[in-house]
């Protein structure tokens, strides 16, 4: 019956349907895209054909905004900054979480749970609460104009989550593999080093993916941590360079649309263990 | 029980250390030495992320408590001139304190009333069979993966009173112009239009990945029962994506209180404070002006705020979802 209703609905319903659909959608896509393509083609325009035709084409095209950015050092010397911050703070983070991990997945042992609560209650401390008296902690130490000084506090904030969802991978993994390894002579770390690590490949794909996206888009703690040009991160510079020509629009555009390729293409790249990461990610915390 | 008898005996066949075998009675000191061993190794282990979590997660937040409760321009690692509360009753006379918990407020009722059903509608919308549907996902959650700076700086051009694409796409539309960001009474609406650019594709993409997780079967035996489409959002999709959303409502009242990055850039707090958030008044006080005791209070305040919302909305509202939820996010790796 229902069936038959289906097949006999009148075109409206047919057509209708899927042409509202679709102009929702595009509508949001439009929404999303218009601060983007702004950028991109604002920065082909000088500033007074910004001024005179914000929304047309650059009429003429010029590319020099994106070439000057293209040829200074400063542009590439935060590129590399953000890179070294973001690969280190993964990596720091994967490998300490991936051994607490360990222990929290694989042994019985007093004060177990709660220790892992203590770590999981990490997830409530915002990074904004710390940032004053972590800023106090990092003088202290000498850790300013350090990029440690950023690499080592984000991997402490990271270690929450990724702990996590590695631990519930770590326990995904059935005993049999374990008891079979022993049994072949393997030490807890010869376990962990050579069975568990390799298995634990795409968790641990998915949990470096979130701290380099984590990592990359901070902007907080370099502000704080980093009063040397020479180790500002692209966020920062990209605020400092606005700033700086706040006058020259279609300068800051360029810019702009430059520092945003390296995390657009990561996201093209990486969007699978970015998602993954995202949605096991809410579900644990 | 069972399934433990047989490795056994194909142990004993094969040529395997004798530690292996459970020892019968006296404890060896083979037994004793492995025991250390194990004891040695979960210390090792735990050793890096204890350091790392106590030294720079949990040394800050017990120190912001404590220099809260003290006068200190921020020398030297610890303050001296204790003032008790003071700095708290301070907040409570500062206009621009209160202010921030009022907009604060106003941004978790608007992403809650908003962003979050915008967000839940387009999900449910791309979760149905349509052509490009995953270009549509892959551009929706694409501004998630900027950092707030570039959103942030991208619309204070777009935004711009003078002549600025949005104020020409208005008079083009005869909607007259606005001025979004230089005024006191559109900035905030401009800061949500802003944080909807930026937030509500991951939000999507949660409710997407919720959706997914829910059993055809149930929708389809809906169906066929007679239910129209409303009754089978009403009734089914939407008690099952009940998990999903509050976690999404909890991320988006956390991630509210701690907003920094896109406001102090996109508006600096301004105009006349009209945008501003705890955590750019926290650093203004913290960075600009030296009142670390006075800015440590309200980081407290943040603190604060996190922790009991965390703790309540974990006791009250998401207990039920710890047992027996028919569908997790994520595939059901819980």
């Amino acid at each position: 019956m229902s069936v038959h209703a289906r097949d006999r609905r009148s075109p409206v319903a047919r057509f209708g349907r899927p042409i509202a659909l679709h102009t929702i959608v595009i509508i949001i896509g439009v929404f999303i895209l218009v601060p983007i393509v702004y950028g991109i083609l604002g920065g082909f325009k000088d500033n007074q054909q910004l001024a005179n035709n914000p929304i047309g084409l650059p009429a003429p095209w010029v590319p020099e905004n994106y070439t000057n950015v293209l040829v200074s050092s400063e542009f590439w010397r935060q590129v590399f900054n953000s890179s070294l911050i973001a690969l280190s703070t993964a990596f720091i983070t994967v490998a300490v979480s991936a051994m607490a991990a360990f222990v929290f997945a694989r042994f019985a042992f007093r004060g177990r749970e709660l220790l892992f609560t203590v770590f999981a209650a990490g997830l409530m401390f915002p990074f904004a609460v710390a940032i004053l008296p972590l800023f106090i902690i990092l003088r202290f130490f000498g850790l300013l104009n350090n990029p440690l000084g950023v690499i080592l506090p984000q991997a402490a904030f990271g270690l929450a989550l990724t702990i996590i969802i590695l631990r519930s991978f770590f326990r995904s993994i059935p005993h049999e593999v374990e008891e079979a390894a022993i049994l072949d002579g393997c030490t807890p770390f010869g376990f962990f080093w050579r069975i568990l690590l390799p298995m634990a490949r795409p968790a641990l794909a998915t949990v470096s993916v979130l701290a380099v996206v984590n990592s990359w888009n901070n902007f907080f703690l370099p502000l704080v941590v980093f009063n040397d040009k020479a180790w500002w991160t692209l966020p920062v510079g990209v605020q400092q360079f606005t700033g700086q020509y706040s006058a020259d629009t279609a300068k800051i555009l360029a810019y702009v649309v430059l520092a945003m390729i390296p995390a657009l293409a990561f996201y093209a790249v990486a969007e699978r263990q970015l998602i993954g990461g995202l949605t096991a990610g809410a579900t644990k915390g | 029980m069972k399934m433990t008898k047989g490795p056994e005996s194909a142990v004993r066949a094969s040529p395997v250390p004798r530690r292996l075998i459970p020892p019968q009675r006296p404890r060896s000191a083979a037994e004793k030495r492995r025991k250390l061993r194990t004891r040695v190794t979960i210390t090792l282990f735990l050793l890096p992320g204890l350091i790392l979590f106590s030294l720079l997660v949990l040394a800050p937040i017990l120190l912001a408590m404590y220099s809260s409760v003290f006068k200190w321009n921020g020398f030297g690692l610890l303050p001296k001139n204790f003032v008790g509360l003071d700095n708290f009753t301070r907040l409570l006379e500062n206009e621009i304190f209160l202010g921030d918990l009022q907009r604060g407020l106003i941004l978790i009722v608007l992403s809650l009333v908003v962003q979050l059903p915008l967000a839940l509608a387009i999900a449910l919308l791309l979760n149905q069979k349509m052509r490009l549907r995953a270009l549509y996902r892959l551009l929706f959650f694409a501004p998630y993966v900027l950092s707030e700076v570039i959103a942030a700086v991208l619309f204070s051009m777009l935004l711009s009173p003078e002549r600025g694409f949005a104020n020409e796409v208005l008079g083009f539309l005869g909607l007259g112009s606005s001025s979004f960001l230089s005024e006191p009474d559109t900035v905030m609406f401009s800061l949500f239009i802003v944080l909807t650019w930026k937030y509500f594709g991951f939000y999507m993409i949660l409710y997407l990945a919720g959706r997914q997780s829910i059993p055809k079967e149930l929708t389809e035996a809906a169906q066929i029962d007679g239910a129209t489409p409303w009754h089978v959002f009403r009734y089914v999709t939407l008690p099952l994506l009940g998990p999903t959303i509050r976690i999404t409502a909890f991320l988006a009242v956390i991630g509210t209180v701690q907003l920094f990055d896109l406001v102090y850039v996109l508006t600096g707090g301004g105009p006349v404070h009209a945008s501003e958030t705890l955590g750019v008044t926290m650093y203004d006080f913290g960075f600009n002006r030296f009142q670390v005791g006075y800015a440590s209070a309200i980081s407290v305040v943040m603190f604060v705020l996190s922790l009991v919302f965390a703790l309540g909305y974990q006791r009250f509202v998401l207990r039920r979802d710890l047992e027996g939820a028919t569908t997790t996010m994520g595939g059901g790796r819980r």
